[in-house]
């Protein structure tokens, strides 16, 4: 005997999410808000080397250190470069790091909470890897990794993917704890349908809208320990203008001019500041649940 | 109570055998060779030798990681391998400052962030709650080191109120302790009130939906009471355990704010830094690394070791050593 069960496509689930994110954007306009800054930002930092702007790396050792005017409207940095440039340059940087942090812990996180979830008997061994790796503090371990590994965007991306992924596991295990107990999921079991079949079937899409969510904060922390890093000399190489990078550079001459440090610090807090409230914006519309995890 | 916190307790040493594991390796992989750059770039093959043998480093790595954690748990750190100076040493003289930093940024914290998500939670959907979410959200969202220079430029520079960089003692005298404590306390403390902030309102909504919050303005009880004495109490046990987490936070922040205090009267300090100190010598050097700890700085100023990451465990210390 075969149950025909009904299922929605995953175009039609896809579309419901949407339509839900889109009906919140209408609601919600601190989230409107946070949306149309971040397309700015990604825009701006993009489409930099389309926009006719001085090379970022272009010295001019006569200009340097100037103040703001209509030509370098962010004034220049001790070489002479000019800094609207080199901000609107920097945001690839951070925009990449964030991006590809958050989906390289989302999913690594994914794959390992799943396993630890169901599968009882690695749970205990994988969870206390997990414990000792989020007793370390992660900035702490980011700049130990950069430091072993060198500095390169590919590192950083990496020594910032690792501490984040233990939070992702657990997030995703308590998921999937809730989950397994459900009758639909003991039902699939009755049925003998396989475990990664009702892993993936069952389990797992009930897990991405959390994820999603938990993303977008992930992202936004990454952007800000990207900074960090490049800040304390452990971050993506110098040759590379980054808004950690420009104000590490800086801060030597930050009495002279602050700007060096404030306009980038201003991208960086407003960049974070739009992903943080798309996330808050996502979470109430996906996850009305996760309301009270701040 | 006393046997499931006993419990928890034996819980963590496996935990913590594994961090050490972790943190030793760390240090074993990374790359440079303490001996050499103890030795100097003149010594030759055989005096690095020497210095390796009595360092212990051509041990096999189970056996040097043994011998340092039995040391370890007799409370020996060792010595730092550049000052000869026992690491314990090193750490005391930076417990105070620590310690007091911390304390204010908490305290300056919790008495502010509990009131405005009280406020925030009461006020729910009114301007005055938009604003405080708002300031919560931004709170998390400015780099802690920008935070700092924003504060320096404004109340050093501009007010002149606070010095820029130093430490005086508590027990030396208060109002200079006040003032030197006042900028980095408000710095740390930012990210944290964010989230205190948002935790006290989200547990507060919740709480105000009780029917005992009902109960309580029926019969007749001010607004003040019912907030503080009802609601607020059953809300402070997330919130208590939000301020227990955010001590981690906190102790992430203190590093790169310190680069804030530091960067200015070190112009030679270069860009690479924290990389190559770290690959360098002072990763190399375990007795510090693993303790956070680094008197160095002032012994060797080129040498520097861990310049970025012994902040983590003494804010202040940059200060103190100058």
């Amino acid at each position: 005997m075969s149950l025909q069960v009904q299922e929605l496509s995953f175009g039609a689930r896809l579309r419901h999410r949407i339509g839900v994110v889109a009906d919140s954007l209408r609601r919600n306009p601190t989230m409107l808000f946070g949306v149309i800054v971040l397309a700015l930002m990604a825009g701006s930092a993009f489409l930099a080397p389309w926009l006719g702007l001085p090379e970022p790396m272009h010295q001019s050792p006569r200009d340097r250190l100037q103040e703001p005017t209509s030509e370098a409207l962010f004034g220049t940095d001790m070489y002479g470069r000019d800094l609207f440039s080199r901000v609107l340059h920097g945001g690839q940087v951070s925009l990449v790091v964030g991006l590809s942090v958050a989906a390289l812990a989302t999913s690594m996180g994914l794959f390992i909470g799943l396993i630890s979830g169901f599968i009882r008997s690695v749970d205990a061994v994988i969870m206390r890897l997990m414990d000792a790796l989020m007793s370390i503090p992660s900035i702490l371990l980011a700049i130990a990794l950069v430091a072993l590994w060198g500095s390169s965007v590919q590192n950083v991306i990496l020594a910032l993917t690792i501490p984040e992924v233990p939070r992702v596991v657990r997030l995703v295990r308590s998921v999937v704890l809730m989950l397994r107990d459900q009758l639909y999921v003991q039902a699939a079991i009755a049925c003998g349908t396989s475990t990664p079949r009702i892993l993936i079937r069952h389990i797992l899409p009930n897990t991405i809208p959390p994820l999603i969510v938990q993303a977008t904060y992930i992202c936004a922390q990454a952007v800000i320990f990207e900074a960090y890093l490049s800040f304390v000399g452990a971050g993506t190489p110098p040759e590379i203008p980054s808004w950690g990078n420009i104000m590490a550079e800086g801060r030597m001459f930050f009495f002279q001019t602050p700007g060096i440090i404030l306009y980038p610090g201003a991208f960086l807090a407003l960049t974070v500041f739009a992903i943080n409230t798309f996330g808050d914006g996502l979470r109430d519309a996906l996850d009305p649940r996760m309301q009270r995890r701040v | 109570m006393y046997v499931y916190i006993l419990r928890r307790l034996l819980a963590t040493i496996p935990i913590m055998a594994l961090v050490a594991v972790f943190v030793f390796m760390l240090l074993h992989l990374s790359p440079g060779d303490p001996a050499v750059i103890i030795a100097g770039d003149f010594a030759s093959e055989d005096q690095v030798h020497k210095i390796r043998e009595a360092l212990g480093l051509n041990d096999p790595l189970y056996i040097q990681f043994g011998r340092w954690m039995i040391n370890l748990l007799q409370g020996d750190m060792g010595e730092s391998i550049y000052s000869g100076m026992p690491v314990t040493k090193l750490i005391g003289q930076r417990v105070e400052p620590t310690l007091m930093l911390t304390l204010c940024t908490m305290v300056i914290a919790i008495s502010l962030a509990i009131p405005l998500g009280v406020i925030a939670a009461w006020k729910v959907g009114t301007w005055i709650d938009r604003v405080v979410m708002t300031l919560a959200v931004f709170g998390f969202s400015v780099p802690v080191f920008v935070i700092g220079y924003l504060l320096i430029l404004g109340g050093s520079r501009t007010l002149g109120w606070f010095p820029v960089q130093g430490y005086t003692s508590i027990f030396e005298s208060v109002p200079g302790f006040l003032s030197h404590i006042t900028l980095p306390a408000l710095t740390l403390g930012a990210v944290y009130m964010a989230l205190i902030a948002r935790m006290t309102r989200a547990t507060m909504l919740e709480v105000l939906n009780e029917d005992y919050v009902r109960t309580a303005y029926a019969k007749g009880l001010a607004t003040r009471t019912v907030l503080v004495k009802h609601a607020l109490k059953n809300a402070m046990v997330p919130i208590s355990t939000t301020i227990g987490l955010g001590v981690a936070l906190l102790i992430g922040g203190v590093v790169v704010r310190k680069r804030v205090r530091h960067s200015r009267p070190r112009p030679t300090d270069g860009r690479r830094g924290a990389a190559h100190r770290l690959s360098g010598h002072s990763g190399r050097d375990p007795g510090i690394f693993l303790h956070l700890c680094a008197a160095e700085s002032r012994d060797r100023p080129d040498l520097c070791p861990l310049r970025s990451a012994n902040p983590v465990l003494n804010p202040v210390l940059a200060d103190t050593q100058r």
